[in-house]
């Protein structure tokens, strides 16, 4: 008989794993509800402060369409949120502690505050009625939504995900970023297209960040960084590059002279936006699948506490 | 933060106030939280118990709460276990309170296409006249001329999973009955220990307990998976290691066990007496026995009649070989100058001679006589003549140095595929941890036993474990690790149709045979079992009370007589004749446990009834819905006339009854709750069934009947479901004086009729009436010993034959190795434990000429079960298949024998040869390639034997949820297998499908220098329960061990090949196109190859 | 009192947590070389937890089918099978096929490493830290444990675990994982697994004891010539602040499915509010800019 195996037996160990099983757990999150939920959360936060923008410089009608567009987003983010829940019906528990630890209570706390605060300046805003209240309802809003934006980032950071946890510094800027392409895709959509020069160039400082707070991640990210460029995560990212890209350029070159232009425009940009959440979220569970995310960068960090103790 | 003020409760404010500012702990404690309590503290009660799976007798603590049982957990006290408990025991809760407990009578009518309810009594009162009617039918005064007075019509099995209590009623009713095909387990798993160990010792239960491995310095495994088979006594093993002992594993997969020991073997199955045979030639080659130990304890003296013929000088048999009937006469092998005046050899062999009736002679020798040395020695001269100086060629010494040069090293690697380093570091580690100073120890279980030469393999571990001084030693010994919670019992107090209580055999049909002869045949004259009548009357008075009187023999003549094997197989093909239209099943599952299952199942389609008691539907309940050959069409369901009873059966925390462990510890479990609906013990079944068929009996005047009539039945019986005393039935079997009053040692027996005991090796248990087998002090307060832990059978000793821990003139062989020795001062023998002897015998005694019984021992015997007081090397009777193990192949082997070329396998192993059971052409016969693999059949951690008690257990079920084979990756590449895939095994009998595992865990061998592979399959799947597959003994073939009728299911001839197999017709078809491809016929593997 | 509460050593994470008298911190020393991989403590804990049965599918992977931690196994048992490592322990040996002529010498032979893997019960837990509901929390135990009765399956603490130990269980969507027998500690009793456990491969008790005889074992094996034999997780100062159960393995980590230099993530939280923070602010930057630049191009339009 030869020495050669049909099959590698599967019996038989391996050195860089067992069995090729991942290491750590995934999240059993639906990507449509969380990843849905850091999308809304960027949309709904970083449009308050856009339309607290615009309520401040009188662009009215873009103020009330992203007031509402906020309010909308929030309450959709959070019933994702909810509806992702082991327990919807313990969801209330969610305020029993105030954790600074826990990014999912601080945006729970958060969520709590912002969102009355959104409801409160879209109501006024659609009645008409309460303009002081909704002003300062309005500057509320507008505080809380950059937090709102970025802390999702956290919350995916704050996790042993390789692709998330690896670019804790970055992602919060990518997430604002991407928020803030969100909104000014909203925006666009939304605002009448005298008032949306503010949006146009808030897409396009928004993907210049994007792009740049990706990089940045994926140079930190290393070996890990593949989950970004392939597979489903990959795929979406490149969308998600495509579509700001677009928009950017469209909205540039086209948002302020065609409505249409200048809504299809937007579109592209909340599409990119959501792409990229969708495709972080992605990358995130690849990551989380794959041992070799796991412990290829664990060995090395090992690695470079003994040499440096040799 | 009062309860009133729901905002103190509120967590947020708590972090502010409980300091806990982030609010990881106290702070957000919940009140369900706060107000959790284990429910092994809310317990009403904590109940003491044992657990129901293996041998070990792990101690257990059952906790209810408002008469539930909610947890079950190791008990810390128990010197066995000390708390722990294998996955098995830990899954013990589910066994018992799971929904996978059946609680109502079932019944299947005749022809019946499903199961119908049953009311419990009318199913009793049904059960109770099919059994007086059939008995009528069947009954049997006499064959072929001789009085028998019995039925063959009915036959029960099963045993091992009950308590003594259980096994001592269904004995005793069974045979009151006149029915002898009473049967357990012990059948298929250990016979052969009884065989091997009792002509060795005098006594067939393990030497040693298993807490004493830990004072071992060396430890060989073979013929046992320890730590999966039984986990929780692996722990002593552990401990030895942990002190430095080596430990080595010999088995032909690497296990669990091989992986936790020091050195692991790999050996081609069922070349394990080759294997011994080279290290006991090793040992005399070398002279590194213990000399004064061998000189001292041993036969190796003893001068052996002249005419006997070793296998050397017969070419692979020894003298006394009948070929055609295949059978040995042992009278040559007689030590010499036994005259025929002295009774000697078998148990009634003196019909034999005095008839000199072949057929008789025959019928004896197939009845597994060997089994009756589990408690007293074969018959032997008691003073035979010895040379001290072991030089002549005559002596026992120079007959085993003989009949083992052959098994040199070189022989070793060419039988069983072991290299010569290996074989030689065996050897080494052995002979250099034995001594005065050292000792080591063998464990072994059904990878010995279970073959056709089981009871030479185990003789051959005996004979080097008495070479090398290992025997009533601490740290030494022979650990025989049986399998049910209480197949020691069901030996002990045998379901088994050869045996009475504590050893003591049945009676064979013979013309003229009285009470006197019948002792006569079997007692020997020197040693404990001198006293036998005392033992025999004192059962007799046991069973038939004041009928039973010295007029009448006692009622000696009520016993039911044997005229051979009625051993589990034959009841099979009893079955299958018509013959047995009756059948008992106490929890065994023989569809599925029992070699060639098909067989079984085609067995009890051709039953008129079947009653099946057990917890859950298995497979030997339901095969007639929806059993493989349903499947294949070979039967119909509408065309079997078989009725079937179902009974569930109480678990062991719904009544109280004693296990006997593998180490011969009685350990008393307690009832802790009633059992739910129909469920009842064993205990109250045979209790309530006995009461009506009597009730039905007692006005007959018929002859038949008075033996029932007469049986003592008088148990009280306690609560509202009238449950017999347990402990009742247990003082019954430790026996009671003229006075009435329990006995407190066997010595105490009387053979006038004045004593009566159910068991003559248990007398003690209940000594000043107290149960004995319920003390539980714990072990933290006793040493290792734990002799105030339960009962060890006999009187309580641990380790037995321990007045050989001391040297001849009784010190110790040295300090490190002290357990008993003899108190000059005192005049008595004292020590660690429970001295194995006379106790105040002094070490320099010797007997009065004429002296007789234990009268008769020297000072210098220890094995006073023993005709001569000594171990034997070489045992002059009490085996069927030779006095020294020699090494055969197994029935269906790819070799040929290296020994012995000419005398491949055992000249006696029992075949029987029929439709349905062929065996494989084998060595270099035309065809034996056809099923050129080596298949041998083993256990898993997680499973328990037919699965009946893990198959259904989700716990348990998911750990192992499939039937699978082990193979090399060799094998795999050869024969197109994948890892994970599927693969078809198939032999002469049927084939099964397993799931594929490939693993180097399993290693080709070179075997007469070429390779050969080896195929494990766990046996434990059925297709009931929730984990199912194929039952590996479907593949198996029944062939018998002539000493203790055990089954070969460790070493068979297989093909395999991937994929799934076949369904319905075609996979009978596939199996006959393999036979037809083999040129497999009836005579097949039944002729000797020349 | 309150250093290191993220990362680093904590001396007594259970009085960090408010509880004051808390009981010496107890824990898990798993001796895996003395492991028989008789699952004993998987049963045992699902007796005592009643965990529903976790799928009923032959694996492959030799004779795991638990095949790691979740929701419902608390206890999982590994088994690698592979080649002695050459050079290194020698467990017993498997000779292989003798065939391959006089290769049997220099034949590397099989070794079955079995390990009994539970809930590390970090000093620095991050399920425990992630958790917005106060579901999971620190017992005066010093261990981790779920309050089945708070948890409302948001699942953050899935992700956030380094080991893969805490899982949401599909059937009921609450988070689960060993309790290390919380209730059974309040009473005085050991945990299920560690009490069955054959070998005492499992051993119980306080934490500091277990350190003590863990280096003791170690130093016992290597003596002995097992040289492969480490502690793994029994540093205060790893990743997590030293595991509340940690082990002597025979091979690295990764072979046994551990990581091999787990660090809590939330170690990295204040630098990850910090960067959210700084994006934030970024984020109403650019709004600001975004309005800012129309004005000035409108004004520089007009100028
Ligand atoms: N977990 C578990 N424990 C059990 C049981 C169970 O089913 N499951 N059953 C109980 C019962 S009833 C019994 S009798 C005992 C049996 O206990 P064991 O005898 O230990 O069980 P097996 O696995 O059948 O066989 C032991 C080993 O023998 C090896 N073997 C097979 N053929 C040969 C051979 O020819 N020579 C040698 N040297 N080895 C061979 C097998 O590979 C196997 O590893 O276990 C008891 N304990
Ligand atoms: N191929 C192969 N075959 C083998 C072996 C092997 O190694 N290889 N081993 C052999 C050995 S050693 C043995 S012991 C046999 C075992 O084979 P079996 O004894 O047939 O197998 P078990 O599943 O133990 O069957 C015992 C049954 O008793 C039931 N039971 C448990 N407690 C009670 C009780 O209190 N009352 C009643 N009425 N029922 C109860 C259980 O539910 C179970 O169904 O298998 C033998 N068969
Ligand atoms: S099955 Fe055997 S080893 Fe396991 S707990 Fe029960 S008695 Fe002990
Ligand atoms: S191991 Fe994971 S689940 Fe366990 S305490 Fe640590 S972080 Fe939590
Ligand atoms: S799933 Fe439950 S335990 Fe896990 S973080 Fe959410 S609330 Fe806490
Ligand atoms: S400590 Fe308790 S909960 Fe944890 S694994 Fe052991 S038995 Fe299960
Ligand atoms: S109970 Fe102990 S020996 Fe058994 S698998 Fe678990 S850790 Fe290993
Ligand atoms: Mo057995």
């Amino acid at each position: 008989m030869t020495s050669h195996t049909s099959s590698t037996p599967a019996a038989v160990a391996r050195s860089d794993s067992y069995y090729g099983r991942p290491v750590i757990k995934a999240p059993s999150w639906s990507a449509r509800d969380i990843a849905g939920y850091f999308f809304l959360g960027g949309l709904a936060g970083a449009g308050s402060v856009l339309a607290a923008g615009a309520h401040l410089t009188g662009r009215t009608a873009t103020a009330t369409a992203l007031k509402v567009s906020s309010l909308t987003a929030v309450g959709l983010s959070a019933a994702a949120l909810v509806h992702d829940l082991g327990r919807p019906s313990r969801f209330p528990n969610m305020l029993r502690v105030f954790k600074p630890t826990s990014p999912m209570s601080m945006g729970s706390w958060l969520l709590s505050a912002y969102g009355p605060a959104a409801g409160a300046a879209a109501l006024t805003a659609v009645t008409g009625r309460l303009p002081k209240a909704g002003a300062a309802a309005t500057a509320a809003a507008a505080l809380l939504g950059p937090v709102l934006a970025t802390y999702t980032a956290v919350l995916a950071a704050d996790t042993a995900v390789p692709a998330w946890h690896g670019a804790h510094r970055e992602l919060p800027y990518l997430f604002g970023a991407s928020a803030t392409g969100a909104a000014a895709g909203m925006a666009l959509v939304a605002g009448p297209v005298h008032e949306n020069a503010p949006a146009r160039y808030a897409a396009a400082l928004a993907a210049v960040a994007d792009g740049a707070a990706l990089r940045a991640a994926e140079r930190r990210l290393g070996t890990v960084a593949v989950t970004y460029r392939e597979g489903r995560a990959g795929r979406l990212m490149r969308a998600a590059r495509a579509l700001t890209a677009a928009g950017t350029v469209g909205a540039l070159l086209l948002g302020h002279r065609s409505r249409i232009a200048a809504a299809g425009a937007g579109l592209a940009l909340l599409a990119g936006s959501a792409c990229t959440r969708f495709g972080v979220f992605a990358a995130g569970i690849a990551s989380a699948q794959d041992p070799a995310h796991t412990v290829g960068p664990q060995r090395e960090a090992v690695e470079r506490r003994t040499t440096r103790s040799q | 933060m009062g309860a009133g003020n729901p905002l103190g409760r509120w967590p947020v404010y708590r972090q502010l106030t409980d300091g806990d500012p982030l609010g990881r702990g106290r702070a957000v404690v919940s009140r369900t939280t706060e107000a959790s309590r284990p429910r092994t503290s809310t317990a009403d009660r904590v109940v003491k118990s044992v657990c129901p799976y293996c041998a070990v007798g792990c101690g257990q603590e059952v906790y209810v709460k408002d008469d539930r049982v909610v947890q079950i957990e190791g008990d810390p006290d128990s010197p066995v276990s000390r708390g722990r408990l294998c996955p098995k025991g830990s899954a013990t809760l589910q066994l018992t309170t799971g929904p996978a407990r059946r609680h109502q009578v079932l019944y299947r009518r005749p022809y019946g296409t499903d199961w119908e309810p049953l009311d419990l009594e009318t199913a009793m009162d049904m059960v109770a006249d099919r059994v007086v009617e059939t008995r009528r039918r069947t009954w049997q005064w006499e064959h072929q001329g001789l009085r028998t007075a019995r039925t063959l019509g009915i036959a029960s099995l099963g045993g091992a999973t009950l308590d003594n209590e259980e096994n001592y009623l269904i004995k005793k009713l069974f045979t009151g009955l006149g029915i002898v095909q009473v049967e357990n387990q012990a059948r298929v798993c250990h016979s052969s220990t009884v065989a091997g160990l009792g002509t060795s010792f005098g006594r067939g239960g393990a030497t040693t307990f298993m807490q004493d491995l830990q004072h071992s310095d060396c430890i060989v495994i073979q013929g046992s998976n320890f730590a999966e088979a039984h986990p929780v006594g692996f722990q002593w093993v552990m401990e030895a290691k942990a002190r430095g002992a080596r430990i080595i594993h010999v088995d032909p997969r690497f296990t669990r066990t091989s992986a936790l020991s020091d050195l692991f073997v790999p050996i081609r199955a069922g070349s394990d007496i080759a294997f011994l045979g080279g290290v006991i030639n090793h040992v005399l080659t070398e002279e590194k026995d213990f000399r004064e130990y061998v000189l001292n304890y041993t036969n190796a003296a003893t001068l052996v009649g002249d005419d006997f013929r070793d296998t050397e000088d017969l070419d692979g048999v020894f003298s006394g070989l009948d070929e055609e009937r295949r059978h040995y006469d042992a009278e040559t092998w007689q030590y010499r100058g036994t005259d025929v005046q002295a009774p000697s050899g078998d148990v009634d062999e003196r019909y034999e001679r005095r008839t000199g009736d072949a057929e008789d002679h025959r019928r004896v020798h197939e009845a597994a006589e060997s089994e009756a040395h589990g408690s007293g020695g074969p018959q032997a001269a008691p003073w035979p003549p010895r040379d001290e100086t072991l030089r002549d060629p005559r002596c026992v010494y120079q007959i085993l140095r003989r009949h083992y040069a052959r098994y040199t090293p070189e022989m070793v690697e060419r039988i069983c595929g072991i290299g010569r380093e290996a074989f030689l570091e065996v050897c080494d580690a052995l002979t250099s941890n034995s001594g005065p100073d050292r000792t080591s120890a063998f464990a072994y279980a059904v990878g010995w036993t279970q073959h056709s030469t089981g009871s030479q393999c185990i003789r051959a571990a005996s004979v080097l474990q008495l070479l090398l001084g290992n025997i009533g030693r601490p740290g030494g010994g022979i650990q025989a690790l049986r399998g049910h919670a209480s197949i020691q019992g069901s030996s002990d107090i045998p379901t088994l149709f050869n045996l009475l209580p504590g050893y003591l055999p049945m009676p064979h049909a013979h013309a003229h045979e009285d009470l006197d002869a019948f002792i006569r045949a079997s007692r020997t004259e020197k040693g404990f079992w001198g006293n036998m009548r005392a033992y025999v009357v004192s059962l007799l008075k046991a069973y038939y009370g004041t009928a039973a009187t010295a007029e009448n023999d006692f009622c000696f003549d009520h016993l039911p007589r044997l005229t051979g094997s009625h051993g589990t197989y034959e009841t099979v093909m009893a079955q299958l004749d018509g013959e047995c239209e009756g059948y008992f099943l106490m929890g065994e599952n023989p569809a599925v446990g029992s070699a060639n299952a098909r067989l079984q199942r085609l067995g009890m389609a051709r039953l008129q009834w079947l009653v099946v008691r057990d917890f859950s539907l298995i497979e030997s309940a339901t095969w007639w819905k929806d059993g493989p050959e349903t499947e294949t069409g070979e039967m119909r369901t509408e065309e079997i006339g078989t009725e079937v009873f179902f009974f569930p059966a109480a678990s062991h925390t719904e009544k109280s009854g004693s296990f006997t462990n593998t180490n011969r510890w009685l350990q008393w479990h307690h009832a802790a709750v009633e059992p739910d609906g129909d469920a009842r013990s064993d205990l109250w079944f045979t209790y309530h069934l006995g009461r009506r068929i009597k009730e039905r009996l007692a006005a007959s005047g018929d002859p038949m009947d008075r033996a029932p009539q007469d049986l003592t039945w008088d148990y009280p019986v306690e609560g509202p479901l009238r449950e017999p005393v347990a402990a009742s039935v247990l003082s019954e079997i430790n026996g009671h004086g003229p006075d009435g009053a329990p006995l407190a040692a066997y010595t105490e027996l009387k053979d006038d009729g004045s004593t009566r005991c159910g068991c003559w090796i248990y007398c003690g248990v209940y000594a000043d009436g107290v149960n004995q087998a319920a003390r539980r002090k714990p072990h933290t307060e006793q040493d290792w010993v734990a002799a105030e832990w339960g009962w060890a059978w006999p009187a309580n000793r641990r380790i037995l034959y321990n007045r050989a821990s001391a040297a001849p003139d009784g010190t110790p062989w040295s300090t490190r190795k002290a357990y008993v020795w003899w108190d000059a001062a005192e005049r008595r023998w004292t020590g660690h434990d429970v001295p194995d002897f006379v106790p105040d015998r002094a070490p320099d005694y010797e007997p009065p000429p004429g002296a007789t019984g234990p009268d008769a021992l020297r000072g210098d015997d220890p094995f006073i079960m023993q005709a001569d007081g000594k171990g034997w090397l070489y045992a002059p009777a009490g085996l069927e298949d030779g006095p020294l193990p020699t090494h055969y192949e197994p029935q269906d082997s790819p070799f040929r024998n290296a020994l012995y070329p000419s005398r491949s396998r055992s000249p006696v192993r029992l075949l029987h040869r029929r439709e349905g059971n062929r065996y494989h052409p084998s060595g270099d016969e035309p065809g034996a390639d056809v099923y050129p693999y080596i298949v041998t059949t083993h256990r898993l951690t997680e499973h328990f034997t037919a699965g009946g008690m893990s198959r259904w257990s989700p716990y348990l079920s998911e750990l192992q949820p499939e039937f699978f084979c082990e193979v090399s990756p060799q094998l795999a590449a050869e024969r197109g297998l994948e890892h994970g895939g599927w693969a078809t095994i198939v032999t002469a009998r049927n084939a099964v499908e397993a799931r594929v595992m490939v693993t180097g865990r399993i290693t080709p061998l070179t075997v007469h220098g070429r390779t050969v592979h080896q195929i494990g399959l766990p046996f434990h799947w059925g297709p009931n329960g929730i984990a199912t597959g194929d039952a590996a003994n479907e593949l198996v073939a029944i062939v018998l061990d002539p000493n203790g009728l055990i089954q070969e299911d460790k070493a068979l001839t297989a093909d395999i090949r991937p994929g799934r197999r076949p369904r319905g017709p075609a996979l009978p078809a596939m199996v006959a196109e393999y036979r037809s491809r083999a040129g497999i016929t009836e005579t097949t593997g039944t002729r000797e190859t020349t | 009192m309150t250093d290191n509460l993220f990362s680093g050593p904590e001396h007594d994470p259970a009085r960090d947590a408010g509880h004051e008298n808390a009981p010496p911190r107890v824990g898990f020393f798993t001796d895996t070389s003395v492991c028989i991989g008789c699952k004993a403590c998987e049963v045992a804990c699902k007796e005592w937890n009643a965990i529903p049965e976790d799928g009923l599918t032959l694996t492959g992977m030799s004779y795991d089918n638990t095949g790691g931690l979740g929701a419902s196994t608390w206890r999982h048992v590994a088994f690698v099978e592979q080649p002695v490592p050459s050079g290194r322990t020698t467990l017993p040996l498997v000779e292989p096929d003798a065939a391959g002529a006089g290769s049997r010498a220099e034949a590397p032979g099989m070794r079955w490493l079995m390990s009994s893997d539970v809930c590390k019960h970090c000093t620095h837990a991050a399920c425990l830290d992630v958790c917005p509901t106060g579901s999971l929390f620190r017992t005066e135990f010093g261990t981790v444990v779920v309050q089945e009765d708070i948890c409302n399956g948001c699942g953050v603490c899935v992700p956030a675990c380094p080991y893969g130990v805490i899982e949401q269980r599909p059937t009921d969507g609450r988070a689960f994982k060993c309790t290390m027998c919380y209730d059974r500690l309040g009473a005085g009793q050991e945990p299920a697994c560690a009490k069955a456990c054959p070998t005492e491969s499992i051993q119980f008790g306080p934490l500091d004891e277990l350190r003590e005889r863990a280096a003791l074992r170690v130093e016992q094996l290597h003596e002995a010539g097992v040289t492969d034999a480490r502690l793994y997780g029994h540093e205060p100062d790893n990743g997590v602040g030293g595991d509340g159960a940690f082990f002597l393995l025979l091979d690295e980590p990764e072979v046994y499915g551990l990581p091999p230099d787990p660090v809590v993530t939330t170690r990295d939280l204040p630098a990850m509010w910090r960067h959210a923070g700084t994006a934030a602010l970024s984020l109403a930057g650019t709004a600001a800019l975004s309005f800012a630049l129309p004005a000035l191009a409108r004004r520089k339009g007009r100028r």
